[in-house]
């Protein structure tokens, strides 16, 4: 087995260097001007990283200190920490604290192995990588051990919900906000990607995959690398797509749909449907969220009938209620058997919506 | 390996990728996997698809006949002041853990062991490659999973995790984006027919072919509940010829649950609630868990009651199993469903009787 071929393709693209991190052109361009600063001032803040995943968080705080620190310097500089790593208490007692301690001499302005010059200013950097797991008191822990040691270290810190942190540990930081990726970044950074590895994919089907990942590039490449370890000989196409992704078929949701709506339905034969739909196997919750999609999308189309807003309005409110049913752990086939059941009821019914309020 | 005293479910169990019979498909694009590199997996479908089979069949097809000689290993991890006791099976190139067993300590177990394993580099340097099995990842908590994402990514180049999970609903989006979905769906009554007559041509047993269209009906498609219920009804028939009027057989509280269907529908009054109260505390009794129950008993109810009260009864049974989801006392639930049930029936049945007037 190739060493290369094992690799993941988002390891393989993980951006090197700041400016290479996609599309996020105001964090890029501050942390740019940080790293070029006149080096020894050490003048990098305290850094919040936060937005949805697959925005390039981590890529982005990895890429920063190899910048900084050069890759001869970055293992003794960098620690970084993660919700695989214990992070009680007693963690942040005991090894963040003892590591932010350390001094570090000053040796500025390094040539790396590769001929390079890093500024490698007189800071180590600590990355705590997927924050919103630690617990509160950890955090609290924390908030004197940034002061006290500012001269000698940086902490990065990055979640998806900026609402997890703590008040004092977030205003001790500078915050940046990741955005989700906009189709035509993705576009062209998964393009570059399918050039290299030489995967042949349409732009109508990239497009469908770029919809389906919601602007999260690596949920986007490793769909795509999966897609195409499935498929590698012809181009990809939107069913290996969707089975790499753990969607639901398009085609699958139109015939629920149809199976729900169409006129000359039974209660039996909605039931069937959904029967049918669980042992295949498809994950209900992405069953929903996709029927909502389309239901918020549709038309009058073929043997289904149309609907109006009120009607649509109610099956959220019950398609929203399933989820947060299924979410808590409910039965599978009770909640969907409900959710269909309603919608082939409020599809024939339009004036009737009011029963549905009563259980 | 002796095969004595082994279920026909274990016994027959497929190994290798030739001897799977269904899904013909998947069956290609696994081996086309194997071939190749593997990437992360996460197995998911409904209980008795096949999975851990295909699991297996995988390790089989990467490794070799080596991965047959597993051992059961128990591990004590020491954290801190606690102790967790952890059972693996192991093999020379793979490792299969269900941390979900050790409750709320399964972050530890994520933390501690399977890192521990994934970050040291395999023993035989001609496998590059070592494979950690996650079982029921979908009851890991939120936590353990979260543990797991960063490992995935940052020993991908030593070690590939398979997950197998019977709903992809509780696994963390960020863990499914990390691998390659493979879903296993359900045989169809056919492909069930077919294993059927199979392990009956091994075992030597004559088998109709309308006890086998029967054994797929009540099995649910579920193959494992199919080939248990044949072993079943072959040692309650007691010969090698089976009738093709033989009864399959149903768990015991099936047959309850059919009973309380029929129970409630027969009349509506305090004095019936009680007589269901009790069985369905019986059947509690016997550990048969609420959710359980309350699907059992609606797919009873729905097979007989009257196609327009449909909708309503799902919609009832769909709040009392969020209840139940959120409550400790499954009874309560169970039984307010009941009389909700016994309410709706009771007003159909007069509404009816008031239009034949």
């Amino acid at each position: 087995m190739k060493e290369a071929a094992a690799q993941l393709w988002v390891e393989k693209y993980r951006p090197r260097a700041v400016s290479e991190v996609a599309h996020q052109e105001e964090v890029v361009a501050t942390l740019q001007k940080a790293v070029k600063e006149p080096a020894g001032r050490g003048d990098l803040p305290h850094l919040l990283l936060y937005g949805p995943p697959g925005t390039g968080k981590t890529s982005t705080a990895l890429a920063l200190c190899r910048d900084l620190f050069g890759p001869q310097h970055y293992r003794s500089r960098v620690l970084e920490l993660n919700a695989s790593d214990e992070r009680g208490i007693k963690v942040v007692r005991d090894k963040i604290k003892v590591f932010a301690q350390i001094a570090v001499v000053s040796n500025v302005n390094t040539k790396g192995p590769d001929g390079k010059t890093y500024p490698c200013p007189p800071y180590k950097i600590i990355i705590l990588d997927e924050a919103d797991a630690i617990t509160r008191d950890a955090q609290t822990a924390l908030r004197r051990t940034m002061e006290v040691y500012s001269r000698v270290t940086r902490f990065i810190i990055i979640c998806n919900y900026v609402s997890r942190i703590i008040g004092p540990l977030a205003s001790r930081c500078a915050k940046f906000r990741f955005n989700p990726l906009p189709m035509d970044a993705m576009k062209g950074h998964m393009r570059r990607i399918a050039k290299d590895e030489g995967v042949k994919v349409s732009d109508e089907t990239l497009k469908f995959l770029i919809h389906s990942s919601d602007g999260d590039l690596r949920k986007a490449i490793n769909t795509m690398q999966s897609a195409h370890r499935m498929q590698s000989d012809t181009d990809l196409d939107m069913d290996s797509i969707s089975a790499a992704a753990c969607l639901v078929p398009p085609s699958v949701v139109a015939a629920f749909d149809k199976a729900t709506t169409a006129k000359g339905h039974t209660n039996t034969s909605v039931r069937k449907a959904v029967d049918e739909i669980l042992s295949e196997g498809y994950s209900p919750i992405q069953l929903l969220a996709q029927y909502a999609d389309r239901l918020n999308r549709r038309t009058q189309s073929e043997g289904v009938s149309k609907m109006n807003d009120m009607q649509k309005a109610s099956l959220a409110l019950v398609i929203a209620s399933a989820e947060k049913a299924l979410i808590d752990g409910c039965d599978e086939k009770i909640q969907l058997y409900d959710v269909a059941s309603s919608i082939s009821r409020i599809a024939h019914a339009p004036e009737d919506i009011q029963v549905l309020k009563v259980v | 390996m002796s095969t004595e005293g082994l279920l026909w479910v274990d016994k027959h169990r497929p190994s290798t990728f030739s001897e799977l019979s269904y899904h013909s498909v998947l069956t290609k694009n696994l081996q086309s996997l194997s071939n190749t590199e593997v990437p992360h997996l996460l197995f998911y479908g409904p209980s008795g698809a096949g999975k851990r089979t295909r699991v297996h069949c995988v390790l089989r097809a990467l490794f070799g006949q080596v991965v047959e000689k597993k051992k059961v290993v128990h591990r004590t991890l020491k954290v801190e002041t606690k102790q967790i006791e952890v059972t693996t099976v192991a093999s020379a190139h793979h490792i299969e853990v269900n941390p979900s067993e050790s409750g709320n300590n399964d972050r530890l177990v994520v933390q501690e062991l399977i890192k521990d394993m994934a970050s040291s580099a395999p023993l035989d340097m001609k496998k590059s490659l070592k494979v950690i099995v996650l079982h029921d990842v979908d009851q890991m908590s939120q936590l353990a999973q979260q543990a797991l994402r960063r490992t995935m990514e940052r020993y991908s180049k030593t070690c590939r995790v398979i997950m197998v999970a019977e709903s992809i609903t509780k696994v963390l989006e960020p863990l499914r984006s990390r691998c390659l979905g493979i879903r296993v769906a359900l045989p169809s009554k056919s492909d069930i027919g077919v294993v059927l007559q199979s392990v009956a041509h091994k075992e030597g047993i004559t088998l109709p072919d309308a006890l086998v269209q029967r054994i797929a009906e009540t099995s649910g498609r579920n193959l494992r509940r199919a080939l248990l219920q044949f072993e079943a009804t072959r040692v309650s028939v007691g010969a090698l010829e089976l009738p093709s009027d033989a009864q399959v057989m149903l768990g015991d509280w099936e047959y309850v649950c059919q009973d309380l269907a029929v129970m409630l529908t027969r009349s509506q009054t305090a004095h019936q609630l009680i007589a269901v109260r009790k069985k369905l505390q019986e059947l509690l009794a016997h550990a048969v868990p609420g959710d359980v129950i309350l699907r059992r008993l609606l797919e009873e109810i729905l097979r007989i009651a009257d196609d327009e009260i449909c909708p309503e009864i799902c919609r009832v049974a769909a709040k009392f199993d969020r209840n139940l989801t959120k409550g400790t006392k499954p009874i309560f639930h169970l039984e307010a469903f009941a009389a909700r049930f016994m309410q709706i029936y009771a007003a159909f049945l007069k509404q009816q009787a008031a239009m034949m007037d």
